[in-house]
């Protein structure tokens, strides 16, 4: 007989939520011993939200998901909610042991052995894995490791004074603590090795500035680690012994602050038999629609499971106590998809309408029930419909729900009922979902050289996956057509999935490769005579700055740019001169096959780039074909050929090209310059930018590099594949089809774009106070008048909303186009695309 | 062409309309004759001042319209073009509405205060297709942020070089930091006066006296002759570590003084041309009404 039923390890939103579960299962069937145990390794709940900073709002999104779980949770302060879970912890008597955390779990279903750190067994029947993404911070290593004054991170720098404190790591969370608590203290930096190299720029030059500086309190020791940690009985608490190249010295000090990283918690979870479907970093463990592991009486829930939102995590905890249970109650979304499937022209149960969907698309067919089922969730079904009468009775369908729920405050996903003819997407539209057909037709139209091209498409079969991985706009355009039933991912679920699931990306990857050879080669082949070739050629993936080739080099293959950009260069009198730049969708190498087999120049990835690899074979296979475009190809090496030549012997301009490239324009969409010969500094740019956007300017004009006058200021660049876009928790960042890349008011303020734009333009913060209107400004004095700007105290409002990620949305909303370009008097500041670049560039050198 | 001046704007659309509004004018001043001389009162007058009028009117609206952020027709790039052609076109139709009759009136005093209105903004308009690109150039790419960000570093280092060197070295660098100047009045922006001082101590008993130190240059010379004077090797080497310093100081502060003054030059001119502009519609409406009572 097993301790308890349920073991749940970690004590996070999902793991509370099913605590509390359970514990009032407990009650209900009055059981005077608990049937399960709450594992926390540290000393407090809900480590990862303990760990954000003072006073930080948490958003409750997705709006549209009911919470249901015995624990309270709604939009709030960081300090509210963890009181919340704290008093409800007490309140309901949960089983918890904290301090308990976990080495290893042995045994199967019905006898789980779990091993605590400290040595204690515990067996339990089923366990629930809710322990989030962050993991447990790297220790020391050494004895003394879990000393009162040896932590692993740190809250607030201010509040130690006058102390000797050790810290100990070279990342970016070592640098700035040690900054930060250098101002009131003398703070000892030890860095294993014999630099920085790992932290990034910003803070490194802070760091070397720091150390070099008498008059900082901060010290660094290069090559040095720590032996060994004891506790003195008198004068400084810690007595340290530290390895460094001239031997072991001592020192004694109040702290030590070791900010060595976390150990990512998949080798754990391994180690527990789960399975995991890839081997990249962000993949998901398979789990069956109970949030089952390949491990049975293993349940998985929350950000492990690949749910990062609070109240996802909370919903499963609730839900995977009741079915070990046996209670196999309907999910929490079971609604949302029932409002997404209402349009459909089918009378059937939510889960036989999934069940048929997978069995109806090849490529999903493996994927595990649960993942289809959040992929759906996260998805638009479209359906098209033939007669007015019928469209016209879905439409009135789908609108009376809808109405009736908006009534009540919610705003649900519903069908998209269409028209047969409608279109789905244009060509030249921005866009990065990726199409599904469950049923019926969908045509995509083309133009090649003048002359249309229809392709029809059938159930199983897919599209959008060019912008999908490319991130260019589509190039082609997508008609309903009769009866269809269409699924439309976004972006982030689609790469989620292409992440965990090597059939789905493989499927994806073929497809793409095989339209791209098309489009390049034979435009007018039908793609099932190119289904073969595309299968023998290859994607290759080069980080920012990598080398794909060298000029000189001797080859047998051409490249097509899968995605990011590429940077052609040639030397010159001893100089590195950039020939060429291309971005998605463009060729490059053809010399080599269609020359005399020498590069001709240095290729280099941009930024980070995808390409697609054509060997002779493959090559010459293609333009053998009748329907080859071979002159078409021929006249584009010549016209190629020219044209590097002729950047070649302009090396300035190529210097200005590649500092717009160094500088981000190589991704970007839509970008703003400024004409440094042109601008007079009026800053009408920023106060129309304000203006129009709430009173929050989204652009620096004054910082930003320049170059020959042309001046790239602190704005978004709305990049191809948005950095911004990868990581973003509700999913509140949207492309618009014209282009611009947009942040809805569904931000939970997390910071994760504000981190990942590499440009610097994306910051977080509380809304402006409105503006009074023209007459209270100027008879009263009331605010700030029209494009006056004033720092402004956020009102307890805005305090009360919290922060949220404030950017350039290219005014995607402003009739008339970008205000900041509108305003400007003297033309200076224009939004260009790379197709404006090259006159850029030339416009400079005359 | 990507950028083209408030001139070229539209490939000089404005400059035609101005063109054809003056030929216009010319044609109708020409026309008239016979029993009256060209003047205000025919109704040709009538024609040209209501035009000049409207257009003056119109030509004040653009300070409107830049405010208009959200709405408004056009770009005011646009604008601003249409209002440079317009408003050089409406100084010869105003000197045709009044066929160069003037006194001591208040119908000359509108004549005046639109031709003060005019020519500071041919002033203006002067310095905005000129000064950017000295003051881009003067920057060096760089932002004035960052010039500031670096002469901050420079005031530590100098100060911090200069705690080693001898008491009078100290409390000169040191004074000479504390009392640099920059910026000030308009004048002293405009004209890049500098105010700066520095301390130099007195020998034995003396006070120290507070010495000019325009440009920074009195306190370079300083540092620069006790280097040949350095009694130990340590202290030239200071010295002139220090004398690095100071002079990548006096150059940056040269950099800021000419930004602000080239900025200033780019701003000063509005504060002529926009009152004037408001007092010439003040003395427009009493032109129009006192010729409608005495007609």
């Amino acid at each position: 007989m097993a301790d308890f039923q349920i073991a749940i390890i970690g004590a996070g939103p999902a793991g509370l939520s099913a605590a509390a579960r359970a514990q009032i299962l407990d009650q209900q069937n009055q059981v005077s011993t608990p049937s399960y145990v709450l594992l926390e390794g540290f000393e407090v709940v809900a480590k990862t939200i303990q760990r954000y900073q003072k006073g930080k709002k948490v958003m409750a999104e997705p709006g549209f998901l009911d919470l249901r779980s015995d624990v309270r949770f709604e939009e709030g302060r960081r300090e509210e909610i963890l009181g919340w879970w704290q008093g409800r912890c007490e309140e309901l008597g949960i089983n918890i042991r904290y301090q308990a955390e976990v080495s290893a779990i042995t045994g199967s279903k019905g006898a789980f052995d779990i091993a605590l750190v400290n040595g204690e067994n515990i067996s339990a029947e089923n366990i629930i894995l809710g322990i989030g993404l962050e993991g447990n911070p790297r220790m020391l290593g050494v004895d003394g490791e879990r000393l009162d004054r040896v932590q692993y991170n740190l809250e607030d720098p201010k509040a130690f004074h006058d102390e000797i404190i050790l810290v100990v790591g070279a990342g970016d969370s070592a640098i700035e603590n040690a900054l930060a608590l250098s101002e009131q203290n003398d703070v000892f930096i030890l860095n294993r090795r014999d630099e920085f190299s790992r932290a990034k720029e910003g803070n490194l030059n802070l760091i070397l500035k720091a150390i070099s500086d008498d008059g900082h309190r901060l010290n660094c020791f290069y090559s040095t680690s720590i032996k060994s940690v004891t506790q003195n009985s008198e004068g400084k608490p810690l007595h340290v012994v530290m390895k460094t190249p001239e031997g072991d010295i001592t020192m004694d000090c109040d702290r030590i602050v070791a900010r060595l990283g976390a150990i990512p918690p998949r080798r754990f979870v391994e180690s527990i038999g789960i399975q995991f479907p890839s081997e990249r970093r962000d993949a998901i463990p398979e789990l069956s629609r109970h949030y089952e592991s390949n491990v049975p009486g293993v349940y998985i829930v929350g950000s492990l499971a690949g749910y990062p939102l609070i109240k996802q995590a909370m919903n499963q905890g609730y839900d995977v106590v009741e079915f070990i249970n046996g209670n196999f109650i309907k999910p929490a979304d079971y609604p949302l998809l029932q409002h997404q499937l209402l349009g459909l022209p089918y009378d059937r149960e939510v889960d036989e309408l999934l069940e048929r969907f997978q069995a109806l698309i090849p490529m999903f067919r493996k994927l595990n029930s649960l993942a289809f089922r959040e992929l759906i969730i996260e998805s638009t079904i479209i359906a098209g419909y033939p007669s007015d009468q019928v469209l016209d009775d879905a439409r009135r369908k789908i609108n009376t729900l809808a109405s009736k729920l908006r009534a009540e405050g919610r705003n649900p996903r519903m069908t998209k009922v269409i028209a047969e003819g409608d279109v789905i997407y244009d060509r030249g539209e921005f866009g990065t979902s990726f199409f599904t057909i469950v049923d019926g037709e969908v045509v995509l139209e083309n133009e090649v050289e003048g002359q249309q091209l229809r392709t029809t498409l059938g159930r199983g079969e897919f599209f959008g996956e060019s912008s999908l991985l490319s991130g260019r706009p589509r190039g082609e355009k997508a008609i309903a057509g009769s009866n269809c039933i269409v699924v439309e991912t976004p972006r982030r679920t689609m790469l989620k999935l292409m992440n965990s699931n090597e059939e789905v990306r493989s499927g994806i990857d073929w497809i793409f490769v095989v339209r791209e050879l098309q489009r390049h080669f034979a435009p007018f082949a039908p793609l099932r005579e190119l289904r073969d070739l595309g299968a023998r050629v290859g994607t290759r993936q080069f980080d920012a700055g990598a080398t794909i080739y060298d000029e000189g080099d001797e080859a047998a293959s051409l490249f097509i740019v899968r995605s990011g950009a590429i940077t052609l260069s040639r030397q010159v009198d001893g100089q590195d001169v950039l020939v060429s730049q291309l971005r998605s969708g463009k060729l490059f190498g053809q010399m080599a096959l269609m020359g005399d087999g020498i590069r001709r120049e240095t290729a280099t990835a941009t930024v980070a780039a995808e390409v697609i690899e054509v060997e002779r074979a493959e090559f010459l296979e293609l333009v053998q074909r009748n329907d080859a475009r071979i002159r078409q190809l021929q006249e584009d090496v010549s016209r190629q050929v020219i044209d590097k030549a002729r950047m070649s012997v302009r090396p300035d301009a190529a210097g200005l090209f590649r500092f717009l490239m160094r500088n981000g324009l190589g991704e970007a969409t839509n970008v703003l310059v400024i004409d440094e010969r042109l601008c007079v500094g009026c800053d009408n740019c920023e106060k129309a930018c304000a203006e129009t956007h709430e009173g929050l300017c989204r652009l620096d004009r004054k910082s930003g590099p320049t170059a020959v006058d042309v001046h790239i200021p602190s704005a978004c660049r709305h990049c191809e594949q948005p950095h911004c876009m990868k990581d973003c928790p509700p999913n509140a960042i949207l492309r618009a089809a014209s282009g611009e890349v947009f942040i809805t008011d569904a931000c939970i303020g997390c910071g994760n774009c504000e981190k990942n734009c590499p440009y610097d333009v994306i910051r977080l913060s509380y809304a402006a106070p409105k503006k009074p209107g023209l007459l209270s400004w100027l008879l009263f004095g009331r605010g700030s008048g029209p494009g006056e700007r004033q720092g402004f105290e956020p009102d307890a409002e805005a305090k009360a909303r919290g922060k949220k990620a404030v950017k350039c949305d290219a005014c995607v909303n402003v009739k008339g186009g970008p205000a900041c370009v509108r305003a400007c008097p003297t033309g200076a500041a224009k939004r260009i695309g790379p197709a404006e670049f090259v006159a850029l560039v030339e416009g400079r050198m005359q | 062409m990507i950028y083209r001046n408030v001139m070229r704007y539209a490939g000089g659309r404005y400059l035609w309309v101005a063109l054809l509004l003056v030929a216009s004018s010319f044609v109708l001043y020409f026309s008239q004759g016979g029993v009256q001389p060209p003047n205000g009162g025919t109704w040709q007058g009538y024609v040209l001042g209501t035009v000049a009028a409207l257009l003056i009117v119109w030509l004040a609206w653009l300070g409107i319209r830049k405010r208009r952020y959200a709405g408004g027709s056009g770009t005011v790039q646009g604008w601003t073009s249409a209002h440079i052609y317009l408003g050089t076109a409406v100084l010869l139709l105003a000197t045709l509405h009044c066929a160069l009759q003037f006194g001591w009136n208040v119908h000359t005093l509108s004549y005046v205060l639109m031709c003060g209105v005019i020519f500071s903004g041919f002033y203006g308009l002067y310095q905005y297709l000129t000064q950017p690109q000295l003051l881009a150039r003067n920057r060096a790419g760089e932002a004035r942020a960052g010039l500031f960000a670096e002469l901050y570093d420079m005031d530590g280092e100098a100060r911090r070089l200069a705690a080693r060197c001898s008491p009078a070295v100290g409390l000169a660098v040191k004074s000479g930091v504390e009392r640099t100047m920059l910026g000030g009045g308009m004048g002293a922006q405009l004209l890049q006066r500098d105010g700066s001082r520095f301390m130099q101590a007195g020998s034995g008993e003396a006070a120290a006296t507070l010495l000019p130190n325009a440009d920074q240059q009195p306190l370079v010379d300083f540092v620069a002759a006790r280097i040949p004077r350095a009694a130990k090797r340590s202290e030239a080497r200071n010295l002139q570590d220090l004398l690095a310093i100071l002079v990548r100081r006096q150059s940056l502060l040269r950099q800021l003084r000419r930004d602000i003054a080239l900025q200033g030059w780019l701003r000063v001119w509005l504060y002529v041309h926009v009152p004037m502009t408001i007092a010439l519609i003040v003395a427009l409406i009493v032109h129009i009404v006192t010729t409608f009572i005495y007609w």
